[in-house]
């Protein structure tokens, strides 16, 4: 990639959120025109995803107190298109030897790139519950999107449970909206956020706008209860959630009625797309996280990959902007582009005030790793193939599985539609807790593409001349 | 019990794939002492990623008599090991298309051969192949039906032999990668990372893709080639196709086939296969063989081109230029045998060969005609 002139440079950047947004901003200034491919239909990503065309809630009701931060990364988005290729709703199902394979209506297309900037974005971490499996239960991000994207509610009574950010931002979105938010419960303490405080003080706008969500919950008549352990989501095949059954932080158990619940711990990074690349992966001690490994600047193990955005690290949407910026410039640099060292420290040093602040975040709310021990044998673990925490256990006990893909071999947990992106972490506590390992010892699941479905039906005029090549010779 | 007595026993098996795990598990059975030498876990390379086809009709009519070995060791699987390994004798069907109409012709005859050794095959075509596989496609011209063949699961048929060699007494020592062997004096001393030192008078080496590099320490390289499989599943569907259809053509990338299993997945394979790594334990799946896979499959069951794929693999085997093993005594040193190098084609066998080298190993012979396999046959690539 080194020596190509700029304006031949093929960059191409996965994401259209504001870590994607911001690369190929920084990409075009530079007088690269890059490829942009993103699975949504609008560009923005999640936080800041837009709602369908003939819908006309204002950027205030969509996005709150992130308005002005949507309207930014979607303007700028808007005054690229004319300087970038930009492949909507295209799914990313493979990457190798250099080249990108994509999906779009069920029509195949390959794109070769010099470089690959990586912005998979976060899902929601979950924590298997009894219960979860029914139908009424929802992460807390998908229960935002079905708000944001399509101005539904889950349920007419919502129970908001886990913990983080999204669980007061989701459930006073709601509250906004007209629903009803029968209980936020938290299962982190109130006083580990005292303790987080001065961490969280490195972004006060963003503490301030927390603490503006619990009053505004709280003064509609709320119940906000921290501490608490969840039980069990009660209800029936039919007919869906009926309530959920807690423990409080003072050991009593309680029921909630409701009709549906939002769940969720903080996020995830999506990073399947990353281990396609065959980036190295690091455990982090501290979130229970597996994190590709990344430079200061965004730069994977993996030659002319670099990594932005949650996807990279759980950094959060302002993060993401700057990780997106300092990813391209990276690019750029390696390309043999002049870039300025100051521009380059400067967005380190936001990025390490980011990091201080998502630190904060990590240790107020923090992943309830201790729940996995505690489930019942028969809660669910892996949804898509119905595997319970005993199936689980006993492929750890009876079958000698102590790793993550071992266990996944014999029991099917992560086998399914999602591959594991949304049952792997709490499958790998729950394989430490029987194993009496860590749970780095338990390893990750190793990334399988199609990262997801793919239709059988998918047209390929490569593949069809290939096959109609090799026919030919051999007749 | 001591060190010294842990690390001597009567054979030791370096490779815990399928034919190693039974091979310890008949030995034992044979009231032989066993020690099982493995790099990772047991059933993890080819053995465990293969598409778990457990189908006799096809290969060399020489092979069906260890083909029919395994057959019945299959059927009462999980009575012998007891733990469910997922077989299913749910039929396979070989079938050909319109432009190579000359291969019903072959179907026919290998199956008036096949009959000698037990293996009844019925011939379909025009109607009666409609009516009993309706969801076959138009260019399917003919097939070969065996209804004694089937299907398990490659994830847990391995594993499940090295658990049940384990309670008979055998030492499977996984997670030990094996450095060195040679035969000094009456024994044979095995030497793995970290030091630790493993003697028996008789050694059988089952390491599948690994298995030149300890043949080549006996003066007996052969030309193996990694390779992988090209592999696919799609999301469950009601439990509607029975038999395990394969396509027969000497064109690769025609070689499609599928099975599904009772919670619904649609295990596809076959069309390509890729170069794998053995000396990093990896394979990767090519996106290109992936897109030619799916062609393939939509042009031998149409109506999967509704479904969705959710997961692909591939892993490592070894191949031989002849596409058969190396199986049975060395051509060098006495005490040691082979069985690797099965070409893709090992998984229904797997267990019959276990059983045939616990015979060779404990009676000196086998009933079972192996000479075809001997590695004296395969010479080296010249470099």
């Amino acid at each position: 990639m080194v020596g190509r002139a700029l304006n031949t440079l093929k960059v191409v950047i996965i994401g259209a959120g504001p870590a994607g947004v911001r690369a190929a901003q920084t990409l075009v200034a530079a007088g690269v025109r890059p490829t942009v491919i993103d699975e949504g239909r609008r560009a923005g990503g999640q936080i800041y995803r837009r709602q369908p065309d003939n819908f006309t809630r204002s950027l205030e009701t969509l996005y709150g107190t992130e308005a002005s931060r949507a309207q930014g990364i979607h303007d700028t988005f808007d005054g690229l298109v004319d300087q970038i290729d930009y492949l909507p709703e295209t799914l990313v199902w493979n990457i190798s030897d250099g080249r990108v394979f994509a999906v779009s209506e069920k029509r195949e297309t390959t794109i070769e790139y010099d470089a690959l900037i990586i912005c998979s974005g976060a899902t929601d971490r979950l924590m298997p519950v009894k219960g979860w499996d029914m139908a009424g239960v929802y992460s807390l991000g998908g229960s935002q999107v079905a708000l944001k994207s399509q101005a539904v509610s889950i349920g007419q009574r919502v129970i908001f449970m886990g913990t983080g950010p999204l669980l007061y931002l989701v459930a006073s979105q709601y509250l906004k909206a007209g629903a009803g938010v029968v209980a936020v419960l938290d299962t982190s303490s109130f006083i580990k956020r005292v303790v987080a405080a001065p961490k969280l003080m490195s972004a006060p706008d963003a503490l301030i706008n927390g603490l503006k969500f619990t009053l505004a919950l709280k003064a509609a008549g709320v119940p906000v209860l921290t501490g608490i352990r969840p039980l069990e989501i009660t209800g029936d095949v039919e007919s869906g959630v009926s309530g959920l059954i807690f423990e409080t932080g003072a050991g009593e158990h309680r029921e909630i009625k409701g009709d549906a619940v939002a769940m969720g711990y903080h996020l995830r990074p999506e990073t399947q797309l990353a281990d396609l690349t065959r980036c190295e992966f690091a455990f982090d001690e501290k979130s229970h996280l597996w994190y590709p490994k990344v430079d200061e600047d965004g730069r994977a193990t993996t030659a002319n990959v670099y990594l932005a955005g949650d996807g990279a690290r759980i950094l959060g949407a302002r993060a993401a902007e700057v990780s997106g910026k300092l990813a391209a410039l990276a690019c750029l640099k390696d390309a043999g582009a002049p870039v300025l060292d100051n521009e380059i420290m400067a967005l380190r040093q936001d990025m390490a005030c980011w990091k201080r602040f998502a630190t904060g975040l990590r240790e107020a709310f923090p992943w309830p790793a201790e729940q996995a021990a505690k489930l019942p044998d028969e809660t669910v673990v892996c949804r898509c193939e119905a595997i319970t925490a005993g199936e689980l256990r006993r492929t750890v006990n009876a079958m000698g599985a102590k790793e993550a893909n071992r266990a996944k071999a014999f029991s099917r947990v992560g086998m399914g539609r999602c591959q594991g992106r949304y049952c792997a972490l709490a499958g790998a506590e729950i394989i430490a807790a029987a194993a009496g390992i860590p749970v780095s010892e338990a390893g990750r699941l190793r990334g399988q593409a199609p990262v997801k479905p793919l239709p059988i039906c998918i047209e390929d005029d490569e593949a069809a001349a290939a096959i109609s090549t090799v026919r030919e010779l051999t007749k | 019990m001591s060190q010294s007595v842990n690390n001597q026993s009567d054979v030791i098996i370096i490779g815990g794939g399928l034919m190693g795990a039974s091979a310890a598990f008949f030995l034992r059975q044979r009231n032989r002492s066993v020690t099982l030498l493995e790099t990772g876990l047991i059933g993890q390379q080819a053995s465990g990623v293969n598409f778990g086809n457990v189908r006799r009709q096809g290969r060399p009519l020489f092979q069906l008599p260890l083909a029919g070995r395994a057959s019945p060791i299959w059927r009462n699987m999980n009575a012998l090991l007891g733990e469910d390994v997922e077989y299913i004798q749910s039929g396979h069907m070989r079938v050909c298309y319109r432009e190579r109409a000359e291969l019903a012709d072959s179907f026919e005859t290998y199956a008036r051969e096949a009959r000698q050794y037990g293996l009844d095959l019925e011939i379909l075509s025009g109607n009666a192949l409609r009516q009993k596989f309706p969801f076959l496609g138009p260019d399917v011209y003919a097939g070969s039906y065996s209804a004694t063949d089937g299907h398990a699961n490659p994830r847990l048929a391995a594993p499940a032999f090295g658990r049940a060699a384990a309670r008979l007494g055998a030492n499977i020592c996984e997670n030990t990668e094996v450095v060195r062997a040679e035969k000094d004096g009456v024994d044979f001393r095995v030497t793995a990372k970290g030091g630790r030192v493993f003697k028996a008078p008789v050694l059988l080496v089952t390491a599948g893709a690994w298995g030149n590099a300890l043949s080549e320490q006996f003066g007996e390289p052969v030309p193996l080639t990694p390779r992988g499989p090209n592999m696919s599943v799609t999301e469950p569907v009601p439990y509607t196709l029975m038999p395990t259809v394969g396509v027969s053509t000497p064109l690769e990338i025609e070689t499609v086939y599928f099975r599904q299993i009772p919670r619904g997945n649609i295990i596809i394979g076959g069309s390509t296969r890729a170069a794998s790594y053995p000396d990093i334990r990896r394979a990767y799946v090519k996106p290109e063989n992936t897109l030619t896979q799916l062609r393939e499959i939509r042009r031998l069951v149409p109506a999967l081109g509704r479904l969705n794929i959710i997961r692909t693999w591939s892993g490592i085997e070894g191949y031989m230029p002849d596409s058969l093993p190396a199986m049975g005594p060395s051509g060098t040193t006495s005490g040691l045998y082979y069985a690797f190098g099965f070409s893709g084609s090992g998984f229904q066998v797997g267990p019959a060969v276990g059983d045939v080298m616990a015979e060779l190993i404990d009676e000196g012979a086998t009933t079972t005609p192996i000479e075809m396999y001997d590695i004296r046959r395969l010479k080296p690539v010249a470099v």
